[in-house]
């Protein structure tokens, strides 16, 4: 007999008392409703809204369209981006390039990051603690501080001043100092470690006995790599290259800082031009597009290889893994390995501190070209260069620092605490509608970049809402907050969720039938045990925030500014050296949180931020 | 202690009927089993008398007090039903003490904290585990933690006890010696006990009575060894006892309300006094006998009343030795006790009581003819 098929009771005036009482009485179901609604309110209408304007006519663009009345619905943006004789520099182009530089950028950071896993997973290349450790550091840094670093070294007449090449006497081109070239490989530089998290993850969960079953059966080291580690940790490797490519196509900060110089435009970075200089309409379609793309990518993975996920809790019971000897490769990897260090870490971010140092950039390392000025100068001693004083006696520069560590505080303690919470929902909803309602919502942020999402928000809360109960949150430091928890959801819920899972229900049912209230089974028994999964996600979603630029840089005002901003602020205004002063600070306060974290047990792994 | 009464409880899970129409009565005392295989709802039934699952249909009472009415959308909270649980995980709060997550349902119940020592302390006497009472789960060994959970179950003296699979995560010795202990607990405690399993011998050697689970339905409801003697289909036949049953074709027919069966057996005639209730087909129809391997007798010498077999297989095991006997094209295992020896093809008889045959209807599956 199917459910279907069951007589339908008859609703007695007892029956609807009980069924109100067993939905009111259970305060879970009040949590999930207004759970729902709110979400609903922070990223369902938001989205709705934003997709409203692209078909509304705004005030100014009325004089482009003669006749048309403000609140009319329009199609004049779409036609503008897509069918326009601008469309080719509006759409097509950046579209182009966005899409160039993001299979670029994938085709050399999933490779990249694979061998690199592989190389210290399963292999016993020497030193593994300490490379190990430098691998993963590239992540820990904003990609736009990268952005700063290869300008510091590659920077030509174009911008005013030279880098360390042409210091050297070494003529640096434009082609190699900005655009494409320099665009892909900084986000290669960062986005490796993507691979890098996900396939050592993979690695390390594969049981070598598989592979030693292999070798019995009498393969050799290329058939075993080829027909059962690669098909192992195929699923990871996908799962890197999809999240690289949708999250380099909507990079904003090292598009903007490489690019904008020359007139290289990203869809991203021609998107905040229009949302600056309108029309804005223009602009929240191509973050509809951006939005549409993002998706597309997503979910055509999902549907490809969404069964072969599976593969990743291949585990067995064995966790032994026997590494693979290098032999003579040993040297020339090591080789590999050290140069590439060299390479992307440490000479950049040489060039990038000793740059804080100089008097003029490429000037070479003289004592006659070296100042602290940078650092602790007054205006009166530099006149000649800059209005600005070094950056410890800038007040503008300890209002950023402020704004900076307020924003991370604040919003990593809502978004931690959102995130266990919908962790919890989503945990225990599992395969219930809310659940997965939930879980879907939740997402919705992952899909879009994010310049894409701060200009939703920017477009939703513009103005007031609701006859004022919402007010106009332009400009004002709640707005980046907001914006900023918002965005971190997907990730915050899903460090909770796997939190939440890791809190067996019968836990709370053991509790539930010693007589323990709803309240009472969240005090003793889940909070207590949520606790270390609650900082370690906290403390992820903190650098994560801290390191922001692309989220916020549509939303700051000279009050709200943070340090990401100032820098790229300085930059664009060829105050290199300031810019890359700034840039130090932050690295070194994320290195500090890092270390912090750590201690607390939280997994870089985890942080897909 | 308590009475127990299902009513036409019905539970789906979306469309998945887990639950079908089940009825059952455990009386005030018993020590009731859920037996079944993995699946078969026998956990999901416990659960509904917890109070953890809402059955979408059906009623039930604990000692007349209605606690599930579907059709009133009434659902008494698990605290409100005088029951406590032990857990097939035990559920132990990692980061309390032992002590701790023994009081903690005293402690919501506002007990003064001289009678919550007390009540800790006897549960922990009572399992033997007091000297553990500030460690934490985790520092435990299994059989620790299983009586920890038993404990903080039994300290709220509920008038029902709830043991979902509670032995199956600890090793063969340690639960013979649980087994043992849990009798005596429901001795001294005399409180209704729920207990699910799918290991027969659990079931048998505890319990006051058996509930036989299959596909979400009620199979049969006997006593530990009705069950066993008199299972009444021949799944259930299956199931129960280890060596499994044997069984063996054959054909019958009522001639003057006795069964004549025939098959590679021989030739039985059962009287009309042994058949159950059950409808008999007229005419010849196929059968199968059924008969428990400890109930064979070998003989080495030819006897009357003896069926002539050869051994096709031979497994002494210390306590028991376990025959394989081939008759026709049909084998059968025979248990005795002690160490015998035979050669492999060697000739026996295999002497039967037909009194302890059982007969099932081979199309409805169901017992016809009762083992006496």
């Amino acid at each position: 007999m199917a459910k279907r098929n069951l007589p339908k009771k008859p609703l007695t005036g007892k029956r609807l008392k009980n069924l109100i009482l067993n939905v009111v009485k259970n305060p879970f179901n009040m949590i999930v409703l207004v759970s729902l609604v709110i979400l609903f309110c922070l990223i369902v209408i938001p989205l709705l809204t934003m997709v409203k304007t692209t078909f509304v006519m705004a005030q100014s663009e009325l004089r482009r369209n003669p006749g048309a009345h403000v609140g009319q619905f329009t199609l004049y943006y779409w036609r503008y981006m897509l069918v326009s004789n601008m469309s080719k520099a509006v759409l097509w182009e950046p579209l182009l390039h966005s899409l160039v530089c993001g299979a670029l950028t994938t085709l050399i950071s999933v490779p990249l990051g694979s061998v690199l896993a592989w190389l210290m997973i399963r292999t016993d290349i020497p030193g593994k603690r300490v490379l190990g450790l430098l691998v993963t550091v590239p992540y820990m840094i904003p990609s736009w501080t990268k952005a700063l670093a290869w300008l510091s070294v590659f920077r030509n007449s174009t911008s005013g001043a030279s880098g360390f090449l042409e210091g050297l006497g070494i003529p640096v081109p434009d082609w190699l100092a900005y655009g494409p070239i320099a665009i892909v490989l900084c986000m290669s530089m960062h986005y490796y470690a993507f691979s890098y998290i996900m396939v050592s993850g993979a690695l390390r969960s594969i049981n070598s006995e598989l592979e030693e079953m292999g070798e019995i059966q009498g393969a050799n080291k290329a058939q075993i790599l080829r027909h059962i580690t690669l098909p192992l940790i195929m699923p990871s490797v996908l799962s890197a290259l999809v999240m690289t490519i949708s999250k380099s196509i909507g990079t904003y900060g090292v598009a903007a800082n490489l690019g904008n110089r020359i007139g290289y435009f990203t869809l991203a970075t021609k998107m905040r031009t229009y949302i600056d200089n309108g029309p804005q309409g223009v602009g929240y379609a191509m973050s509809l597009v951006l939005v549409g793309l993002a998706a597309l990518i997503i979910f055509g993975n999902q549907k490809i290889v969404g069964v072969r996920k599976s593969y990743a809790t291949v585990g067995g019971k064995g966790g032994r893994s026997t590494l693979m000897p290098l032999g003579g490769a040993k040297v020339p990897l090591m080789a590999f390995l050290f140069i590439f260090l060299f390479l992307a870490m440490v000479m950049p971010f040489f060039v990038l501190i000793m740059e804080t140092f100089q008097v003029t950039t490429g000037g070479g390392y003289a004592l006659s070209n070296l100042t602290l000025y940078n650092w602790i100068g007054t205006v009166d001693q530099a006149q000649k260069y800059t209005n600005y004083p070094g950056i410890f006696r800038n007040p503008e520069f300890f209002s950023a620092a402020w704004n900076t560590v307020r924003l991370s505080i604040i919003a990593s303690i809502i978004t931690a605490f959102c995130g266990q919470f919908l962790g919890y929902i989503s945990s225990r909803g599992r395969g219930r509608w809310y659940g997965n309602l939930t879980e879907q919502i939740v997402f919705i942020p992952y899909l879009m970049s994010g310049v894409a999402f701060s200009t939703m928000y920017f477009s939703m809360f513009s103005r007031p809402h609701l006859g004022g109960l919402i007010p106009s949150l332009y400009g004002t430091f709640t707005l980046i907050v907001l914006t900023s928890v918002v965005k971190h959801f997907p990730f915050a819920s899903k460090s909770g969720t796997a939190n939440m899972l890791s809190i067996s229900t019968e836990l709370e049912e053991a509790a539930d039938i010693a007589g323990a209230s709803f309240w009472k089974r969240m005090i003793s028994i889940i909070i207590p045990l949520a606790k270390n999964g609650f900082i370690s996600g906290f403390m992820l979603v903190f650098i994560s925030i801290a390191k922001e630029l692309d989220l916020i840089i549509i939303m700051m005002t000279p009050t709200t500014r943070n340090l990401s901003f100032l820098a790229f602020t300085y930059s664009q205004e060829a105050l290199n050296q300031m810019a890359d002063a700034i840039s130090v600070v932050i690295l070194l306060f994320i290195l500090v949180c890092y270390i912090i974290a750590h201690a607390f047990g939280a997994d870089l792994g985890k942080s897909w931020g | 202690m308590s009475r127990i009464e299902l009513k036409h409880i019905d539970k789906f899970y979306g469309s998945n009927h887990v639950l079908r129409d089940i009825n059952l009565v455990i009386e005030d005392g018993a020590f009731m089993t859920l037996l079944g295989p993995s699946g078969c709802g026998k956990t999901t039934t416990l659960r509904v008398v917890s109070g953890l699952e809402k059955p979408q249909n059906g009623i039930m009472t604990i000692d007349g007090v209605e606690m599930i009415n579907a059709d009133d959308a009434y659902y008494a909270e698990p605290s409100k039903r005088g029951l406590n649980l032990v857990f097939q995980s035990y559920a132990l709060w990692p980061h309390m003490t032992v002590y701790d997550n023994i009081a903690f349902g005293l402690k919501i119940q506002k007990m003064p904290k001289s009678e919550i020592e007390k009540r800790v302390m006897d549960s922990l006497k009572m399992m033997r585990i007091e000297i553990y009472k500030d460690r934490y789960p985790t520092e435990l060994s299994g059989g620790q933690q299983q009586r920890v959970a038993i404990a903080r179950a039994v300290a709220s003296s509920p008038k029902l006890l709830l043991l979902d699979e509670p032995l199956s995560n600890l090793d063969a010795k340690l639960r013979i010696d649980m087994r043992a202990e849990l009798q005596r607990l429901h001795r001294d405690l005399g409180t209704t006990i729920i207990y699910v399993t799918h290991d027969q011998t659990e079931a048998l050697t505890m319990s006051t009575k058996i509930a036989l689970f299959r596909a979400g339905e009620l199979n049969q409801v006997a006593t530990p060894m009705e069950l066993y003697n008199n299972p009444i289909d021949l799944e259930a036949a299956d199931f129960i006892g280890n060596p499994r049953i044997n069984f063996v074709d054959g054909r019958a027919r009522l001639v003057g309300g006795d069964l004549v069966v025939k098959s590679e057996l021989g030739d039985h005639t059962f009287p009309a006094a042994q058949l159950t209730d059950e409808t008999i087909p007229s005419g010849e129809f196929d059968c199968v006998l059924a008969l428990r391997p400890e109930q064979i007798g070998i003989a080495t010498e030819a006897v009357e009343t003896g069926i002539p077999v050869s051994v096709y297989a031979n497994q002494p095991a210390g306590s028991e030795t376990i025959v394989t006997l081939k008759a026709g094209k049909d084998e059968f295992l025979a248990k005795q006790l002690g160490q015998m020896h035979y050669e492999l093809d060697q000739k026996v008889w295999a002497v039967i009581d037909q009194d302890k045959i059982n007969v099932y209807n081979k199309e409805t599956t169901r017992l016809i003819k009762r083992a006496v």
